[in-house]
C-alpha cells in the first residue's frame, strides 16, 4: 500500500499538468516580462493568460483585479495594512477569533501601535453571531477581515452576506479565502467583497505564489513599492513560472469543482461516518451543515493528537492535529479553544483533508487502522479504563499542575 | 514532524510498563491538561528496603511524553527511593538520546511525577516549584516564565542582560524581538520604559571585577569546558582547548561534534558560558581557523 496523503489543507501536490505548463518558463522563456527581446516574447502573454485563468475561477469582473503576490500571508498583510494606510482616521479592525495566524499575529502586532482589534467569538459549532457583527460596524472601522473557510474545521463563514453588511456601513471587506478557492464555487463580481487572498499551493499550484484580488476602485496602498509590476500594486520581478502554474491550477480547479463537491465530498463523508460509527467517544467539530467538501476534523477524547499522528504516520497515513504538541505551543489550537472544546478532546483532534487525488480505497484503509490506533493510545491514558472512560474523568485524574 | 531519536520512537511504539501497577503504594499525578501532557506514575515500593519493585505509567500526551514516561519506569525499577530521587530530567532525556528543545518539559514532567510519587509514599505533600511558559529561545530551551523571573529578580534592562543571565538569545538571535517584548512588558510594570540602547546591568557589574592573570584565565576556561563536557559527551562529542590568544579561545570540536550541524550553536553556547565565567568578551573559534604564526609558535 502506498502512502495516503490526507493533509491537503496544509498543502497539495502540484498537478503534473501544472508542472508541464511551468517548465518552459525556467529554461526557454526565462526572460523578464518587462524586456523587449525574444527571451521575454511569450512571458507577458503567459502572465496575461494566467491572470484570466484566476479571474475565471473566482468570477472577478476584470483580470486587472488579480494581483500576484508571493503567498497567502503576503496577500493578507497587504490587504490589512493597505486599508489602514489608505484610511488613517479609522483605527479599528474587525476579525474573528478563529482566523489563521497570518491575520491574528498581524492584528496582535497592530494593537501595539494603538489599533483596536475586535475578534468576534464563535459558538460551539464555530459559527459567528451576525447581530453582534452588525453592532461593531462603524465609521471607525478600517477593515473587516473574515476567513471564507476555516483551515481546521472547514467551517464556512457567510462572507458574501457579511461583505454586504460592511459595504452598507461603508466599511472595506477582506476575506482570507486560501482554503475556499478551488473547493467551492464563487463569483466575486456579484459580491461586495473588496479584497480576497489566494494561496497557490492549496490548490495544486506550487508554493511561493499567491494572489490578492483587489476590486476595481478599492482604495489601495502597496506593501512593496518599486517597479511597475502588477500595475505598481506589487513591485518585484514576477515569479513567472509559478504564476503560469497557478493559472493552470485554477483552470483545473474550475474543471474539477463539481467533482470536488460530489466525489471528494463522498470520500470525506464516508471516512467521518465510518470513524464515528466504529470508535466510541469521538465527535466531529465545526459547523457540520456548512463546511468545505474536503475537510473533516474529528476529536478523539482522552488521547493526544501528536501521538495519533505518529501512529498514523507509521501506517503510512498523513493527517494533522490541533494539539499543542504538534506545534510546540502550550495550548491546543486557538480554533478549538474558541469553540470551547474541552482540553481532553481538543488535544486529540485530527484533521483529514482530501483532494481529487484521493480514492475510496484509501478511505477504507484509514478506517481499517484508525480504531486500533485509538484503542492503543487509550490503553495508555489515565482517563481510560478497559473499554470506556473512567467514571467522572476530570475528577478521577486531576494532576498537580506542573 | 519532530526530529525524534530512534530511542524516543522505540519507547513510543513499544512502551514499557504501560498501565497502573496493581498493588501500588506510591502514586504521582502531574501535568497540565491545558498543555496536553499529564502523567500518572504508580510504584510498588518494598517497605523494608525502599526498593522500587515495580513501576507503571499512564500518560495523556504526545510521543515524547509517552516515551519519557516509559523510559522513566525502566530507569527507576530496582532503584532505592533515595537513588531514584537523584534521577534528573536530563538523565531521562539522555537515556532517550535527547529530546527536541520544545519537548524537554516531557522529561521534566517525568521527574516531577517521580518526586510526587515518592512524596505520596512518604505521606508528604508534593508542591510543584516551577512555572512553565511559552518557549522563547529554541537554541537553549529557555521559556518565557524563566526570562520574566530573571528580569524581575535582577532588574535586567537589555536583551544582552537577558542573554547573560539565562542564555536566551545567545544562539541564532531570532528570538530577540520576543525578548524585547518581555522586557517592554516587565519594565512597564516596573514603571520604567524599555530602551534598546540602555547600558546593560551586567556590563557594569562585570567591569568591576579585578582582571585575571593569564594562568587564572586558562584555568577558568578549562574549568568551564570541563563542566560542559558531560553534555557534549552525551551527544557523542567532545571539546578540547588548543590555545588562548587575547580574547580568542581556540578549540577542537571532536567526535560527533565535529561536522555536526549543531556545532556552531554549541560553540556559541560555550562562548556564552566563558563570557559569564570570565566576565569579559570572549570569542570561541575552531582551532582550524587559528593563524599560522600562532601554530608555528606553539
Amino acid at each position: 500500500m502506498t502512502d495516503i496523503y490526507l493533509d491537503n489543507n496544509a498543502t497539495t501536490k502540484v498537478d503534473p499538468l501544472v508542472v508541464n505548463e511551468m517548465l518552459p518558463f525556467f529554461t526557454e522563456q526565462f526572460g523578464n516580462p518587462s524586456s523587449i527581446h525574444k527571451f521575454a516574447d511569450g512571458v507577458a502573454r503567459a502572465l496575461k493568460k494566467a491572470r484570466q485563468q484566476v479571474q475565471e475561477l473566482i468570477g472577478a469582473e476584470h483580470d486587472s483585479e488579480i494581483v500576484f503576490t508571493s503567498c497567502g500571508t503576503e496577500s493578507d498583510s497587504t490587504a490589512i495594512l493597505s486599508a489602514l494606510k489608505a484610511q488613517p482616521n479609522r483605527k479599528e479592525i474587525i476579525t474573528t477569533a478563529v482566523e489563521h495566524p497570518a491575520i491574528l499575529s498581524l492584528c496582535e502586532y497592530l494593537e501595539k501601535d494603538g489599533y483596536i482589534v475586535h475578534r468576534m467569538p464563535v459558538d460551539h459549532n464555530g459559527r459567528l453571531n451576525l447581530d453582534a457583527y452588525k453592532s461593531l460596524l462603524s465609521d471607525q472601522v478600517a477593515i473587516v477581515s473574515v476567513m471564507w473557510a476555516n483551515n481546521e474545521t472547514g467551517t464556512l463563514f457567510p462572507v458574501v452576506e457579511m461583505a454586504e453588511m460592511a459595504n452598507a456601513a461603508g466599511v472595506m471587506f477582506h476575506t482570507d479565502a486560501v482554503q475556499a478557492v478551488g473547493k467551492i464555487p464563487m463569483n466575486l463580481k456579484d459580491t461586495k467583497i473588496d479584497m480576497l487572498s489566494i494561496s497557490g499551493h492549496k490548490l495544486h499550484a506550487p508554493k511561493g505564489i499567491g494572489v490578492l484580488y483587489l476590486r476595481r476602485g478599492t482604495r489601495f496602498r502597496p506593501l512593496l513599492r518599486g517597479g511597475h509590476q502588477e500595475r505598481g500594486r506589487r513591485a518585484g520581478t514576477e515569479n513567472t513560472a509559478s504564476i503560469v502554474g497557478l493559472g493552470k491550477a485554477c483552470e483545473l480547479a474550475l474543471e474539477h469543482i463539481e467533482y470536488e463537491n460530489t466525489q471528494v465530498k463522498a470520500m470525506r463523508d464516508r471516512l467521518e461516518r465510518g470513524i464515528v460509527e466504529q470508535i466510541p467517544h469521538c465527535f466531529i467539530t465545526g459547523d457540520l451543515e456548512n463546511r468545505l467538501p474536503n475537510t473533516t476534523d474529528i476529536a478523539f477524547e482522552y488521547i493526544e493528537g501528536e501521538a495519533i499522528l505518529m501512529l498514523l504516520n507509521k501506517a503510512g497515513i498523513a493527517a494533522s492535529s490541533g494539539s499543542a504538541c504538534t506545534s510546540g505551543s502550550l495550548e491546543p489550537s486557538h480554533v478549538m479553544r474558541a469553540m470551547d472544546i474541552p482540553y481532553t478532546a481538543a488535544h486529540g483532534t485530527i484533521r483529514f483533508s482530501f483532494s481529487r487525488y484521493n480514492t475510496m480505497r484509501e478511505v477504507d484503509e484509514v478506517l481499517k487502522v484508525m480504531p486500533q490506533i485509538v484503542s492503543t493510545l487509550r490503553k495508555l491514558s489515565p482517563y481510560w479504563d478497559g473499554d470506556e472512560p473512567v467514571a467522572d474523568p476530570e475528577k478521577a485524574f486531576a494532576p498537580t499542575y506542573a | 514532524m519532530w526530529d525524534y531519536s530512534d530511542k524516543v520512537k522505540d519507547h513510543f511504539f513499544n512502551p514499557k510498563n504501560a498501565g497502573a501497577v496493581a498493588d501500588a503504594n506510591a502514586i504521582g499525578e502531574v501535568g497540565s491538561i491545558s498543555c496536553g501532557d499529564a502523567l500518572r506514575l504508580t510504584l510498588r515500593v518494598n517497605e523494608v528496603t525502599e526498593i522500587i519493585e515495580d513501576a507503571g505509567f499512564q500518560t495523556f500526551g504526545c510521543g515524547s511524553a509517552i516515551a519519557s514516561s516509559s523510559v522513566l519506569t525502566e530507569i527507576i525499577k530496582g532503584m532505592t527511593l533515595e537513588d531514584a530521587l537523584k534521577v534528573s530530567n536530563q538523565d531521562i532525556a539522555n537515556e532517550l538520546d535527547g529530546l527536541p528543545p520544545e519537548k524537554m518539559h516531557c522529561s521534566v514532567m517525568g521527574r516531577e511525577a517521580l518526586q510526587a510519587a515518592v512524596a505520596n509514599y512518604r505521606g508528604e505533600e508534593w508542591k510543584d516549584d516551577h512555572e512553565e511558559g511559552a518557549l522563547i529561545c529554541k537554541c537553549f530551551a529557555v521559556d518565557e516564565a524563566m526570562i520574566e523571573e530573571m528580569v524581575w529578580a535582577n532588574k535586567l534592562r537589555t536583551v544582552e542582560d537577558v542573554t547573560n543571565f539565562t542564555k536566551a538569545g545567545g544562539g541564532c538571535a531570532a528570538c530577540h524581538e520576543d525578548i524585547e517584548n518581555i522586557l517592554e512588558r516587565v519594565l512597564k510594570e516596573r514603571g520604567e520604559s524599555f530602551d534598546p540602547n540602555a547600558e546593560s546591568v551586567t556590563k557594569t557589574a562585570v567591569e568591576a571585577k579585578a582582571p585575571l592573570t593569564n594562568l587564572q584565565r586558562i584555568k577558568r576556561i578549562e574549568m568551564v569546558l570541563e563542566s560542559l563536557r558531560p553534555q557534549l559527551m552525551a551527544d557523542g562529542g567532545d571539546v578540547e582547548l588548543v590555545e588562548v590568544i587575547d580574547n580568542t579561545v581556540y578549540v577542537n570540536m571532536t567526535g560527533a561534534c565535529s561536522g555536526c550541524q549543531m556545532a556552531a550553536m554549541t560553540v556559541a553556547g560555550i562562548q556564552q558560558r566563558l563570557m559569564e565565567e570570565l566576565g569579559e568578551f570572549i570569542k570561541v573559534v575552531p582551532a582550524s581557523q587559528m593563524p599560522k604564526t600562532a601554530v608555528a609558535g606553539a
